[in-house]
């Protein structure tokens, strides 16, 4: 994955910087609970819920037990249809592809349509390096690269920012990249709305390439999909003379039926909408029709290996609808950029450990950044269990195990910096495995309870700074039982 | 009826109270109660944290002190769940690794004679107004693993809305999670006090003299929130409620 993120401090820490901006707070607390609330409407509307839940959850497990088998099928369809496919097993492989595709057109700068895969890889950072200009045409990837900023949701990349922030940004960077900001330009919604759209008509009236990702790739038919709300992804996918799609291999289903549910399950889970405004889909190249020329760059990343793991496998049921993100009680806190990943939320607490490793900081804190809550998988349009992976990747982190790394299986040590916690996890356990020693621990504490303090030393602080111990009983249940009954059974 | 009553290891260290309500409760309804002393932590807290194999002696423990037993009856929904859904998932696990399968059968064994609280009285006994006396306003809190996990759906506050004298309000928002989550109280403190802050805040606003759950790991986390803030909102399990009556009221 991109280096961007490398770096980061654990979540704890960057989840603290967040939890004291109050504007952040307020401006996610509102979109995420506007968005929540509609979603639970327009999936209450569809009497068949659960059975499509079910079924898109069947379609993505069969696609991924059979995905050598669907993603050949994928490519003699695509190439047969007119289109080229490139396989990239890594993101330094996959911006090769299109950096070197982008230059053999001559071209030097392109329009994007917003896609997860290419932020995934870095690709932006890549183009500028060699030389070419990428832009983000989608309104909020807009204001995050207008901005210097990062993303920090799937859905919404720029759901931390305000239209006031939104306003600044315009006036003060859309000159350096094209039409400037009208003058006077204020924070009504329809006005910066506008504004963009002025800025953004001239890249894609003037854009000989475009790189997008896509939503679904057809095995049977050699279809690519893109679901979106602006108008925008039709304009790059139709009008440029080239187009490069770089697609993550678990995108791929078998067939043109399959769509019928995600059409359903997909805007419904992410913008609350019973159908997306555009939704485009492209089979490999068509005279005088859209682009004359199509690669298909299919991504692994991180894919095959996370397919190696049972429990782990899950995670790339995903449609990126962001459901999980809007439901999250820890991410309406912590807000995305805590995350340190372009897949920010409960999916990306699971999909970033597993893409790109446990090793650094933040990967090894991601895991535990959830309450187990639950409301994820209950949102879940194709019934990942997440609780059941955090807790999974708990265990790769806390006590090490069996991971595929680069296809090769390898037996990870528990993470850096374990120790003390796994000192006191065993002792915890040898302490409740033992009921005298256990009896004999509450009757200490019971003797100690006036001392009772408000605040812990050490990591017990972590509870004490914001909240007061519970207070001690003068005697356990255990204690209580056998005074008033008599020896235990 | 004979049950076992599972207290869980923060009921018997921090709350014994809650375990004698349940005693009380249990016992007023006409059924016996027994304590397996064998018994100790579900070890949710290992196993929730990463340390699956630490937690396998804890799930031989549990499985073993609550042989024979047709009922065995835990107030908190956290541990049922634990039990329920997690312990299969440990004793399949240890097979796979090697193990062999006699923890996945001890597993198997105990996890569909678990019952909450509030199922074993709604779904086994087919109460709902169990006969208890409370002249409090009452608002309740849906720990997440009883309400997503066991499915407990409207069972607590059936019975809290059959307690005479009892006022219950709903609580806004109340199926958001608290912000305890078990060690990611002390590993996320910053989100987990804001999580909670939100809850209690919600929680004081409907006017509640108490805030009503039914899990103890995660009142615990609120009651340090409002006590720290000096709040007279007031936590309690709801078996203590429930074990309330005119004659013994809750002291």
């Amino acid at each position: 994955m991109t280096a961007t993120h490398l770096g980061m401090p654990a979540f704890p820490a960057a989840a603290r910087e967040a939890v004291r901006d109050d504007v952040l707070r307020a401006n996610l607390r509102r979109a995420t609970h506007t968005i929540r609330d509609k979603r639970a409407r327009a999936v209450a509307e569809l009497a068949d819920w659960d059975r499509l839940r079910a079924a898109g959850k069947a379609v993505k497990d069969h696609t991924l037990r059979h995905l050598d088998h669907y993603l050949l099928q994928l490519e003699e369809a695509v190439t047969a249809a007119g289109g080229t496919v490139h396989w990239a097993a890594d993101a330094d492989e996959a911006n090769r592809i299109v950096t070197d595709l982008v230059l053999a057109t001559g071209e030097r700068e392109l329009v994007k349509v917003k896609s997860m895969a290419t932020q995934e890889t870095g690709l932006n950072e890549a183009l500028e390096a060699a030389g070419i200009a990428a832009y983000e045409t989608d309104l909020a990837e807009l204001i995050v690269q207008l901005g210097h900023d990062r993303p920090s949701h799937i859905l919404v990349p720029a759901i931390h920012r305000n239209r006031a922030e939104i306003r600044d940004v315009f006036r003060a960077e859309m000159g350096g990249w094209g039409r400037p900001a009208p003058d006077g330009l204020g924070d009504d919604p329809r006005e910066l709305a506008e504004a963009a759209r002025l800025h953004l008509r001239e890249k894609f009236l003037r854009a000989k390439v475009a790189v997008s990702g896509a939503n679904f790739m057809v095995a049977e038919t050699g279809t690519l999909v893109v679901f979106e709300s602006e108008g925008n992804g039709r304009m790059c996918l139709t009008l440029p003379e080239t187009l490069i799609s770089v697609v993550g291999i678990e995108k791929v289903v078998p067939t043109f039926r399959d769509l019928e549910i995600f059409l359903q399950t997909l805007p419904r889970s992410s913008t609350a909408e019973r159908m997306n405004p555009y939704t485009t889909m492209w089979t490999g190249t068509t005279d005088g029709d859209g682009p004359a020329a199509f690669h298909l760059v299919l991504l692994d990343n991180g894919r095959t290996d996370t397919l190696a793991d049972e429990v782990g496998r899950q995670a790339l049921r995903c449609i990126r609808c962001s459901a999980c993100l809007n439901v999250c009680p820890v991410y309406e806190r912590a807000g995305g950029h805590a995350y340190g990943s372009v897949y920010p939320g409960p999916i990306g607490a699971i999909l970033s450990p597993q893409l790109r490793g446990t090793d650094s900081e933040i990967d090894a804190s991601l895991p535990y950044a959830s309450t187990l809550c639950g409301a994820c998988y209950d949102v879940c349009p194709v019934a990942i269990d997440i609780p059941e992976v955090l807790v999974h990747l708990r265990e790769r982190v806390a006590q090490g195990g069996p991971v595929t790394r680069d296809g090769i299986r390898v037996r990870l040590r528990p993470a850096h910096g374990r120790t003390a916690e796994r000192a006191a996890m065993r002792a915890a356990r040898l302490l409740l495995d033992h009921p005298g020693a256990l009896r004999a621990g509450e009757r200490l504490l019971a003797r100690a309870r006036r001392m009772r303090p408000r605040r812990l030393p050490g990591p017990g602080r972590a509870w004490t700074d914001t909240r007061e111990l519970p207070e001690l009983p003068a005697e356990s249940f255990r204690d209580w039982w056998t005074r008033e009954r008599g020896t235990p059974q | 009826m004979r049950v076992a009553l599972f207290v869980t290891c923060v009921n018997d260290a921090l709350y014994p109270r809650t375990g004698i309500a349940v005693v009380r409760l249990l016992e007023r309804l006409g059924v016996t109660v027994d304590f397996p002393a064998a018994q100790s932590c579900c070890g949710q807290p290992q196993y929730n944290t990463g340390f699956r194999h630490e937690t396998e002696p804890l799930v031989r423990r549990t499985a073993e002190a609550f042989a024979g037993y047709e009922y065995v009856v835990t107030p908190s929904g956290s541990c049922a769940a634990m039990i329920r859904e997690h312990y299969p998932r440990i004793g399949r696990k240890a097979a796979a690794e090697g193990r062999g399968d006699a923890l996945a059968e001890l597993a198997a064994a105990l996890a569909p004679r678990v019952y909450e609280l509030t199922e074993f009285l709604v779904d086994v006994l087919g109460v709902s107004d169990v006969g208890a006396h409370f002249p409090h306003t009452v608002t309740y809190h849906p720990s997440c693993h009883g309400l997503r996990a066991l499915g407990l759906g409207d069972r607590p506050r059936r019975l809290l809305a059959a307690v005479k004298g009892l006022d219950l309000v709903e609580l806004p928002g109340a199926e958001e999670c608290c912000g305890f989550g078990g060690t990611f109280a002390v590993k996320n403190p910053d989100v987990s006090a804001a999580m909670g802050t939100d809850k209690t805040a919600a929680a004081a606003a409907t006017g509640a003299e108490v805030l009503c759950g039914a899990d103890n790991s995660c009142l615990a986390h609120l009651e340090g929130l409002l006590r720290r803030a000096g709040s007279p909102l007031r936590t309690l399990h709801l078996a203590e409620i429930l074990a309330a009556t005119e004659r013994e009221p809750l002291r």
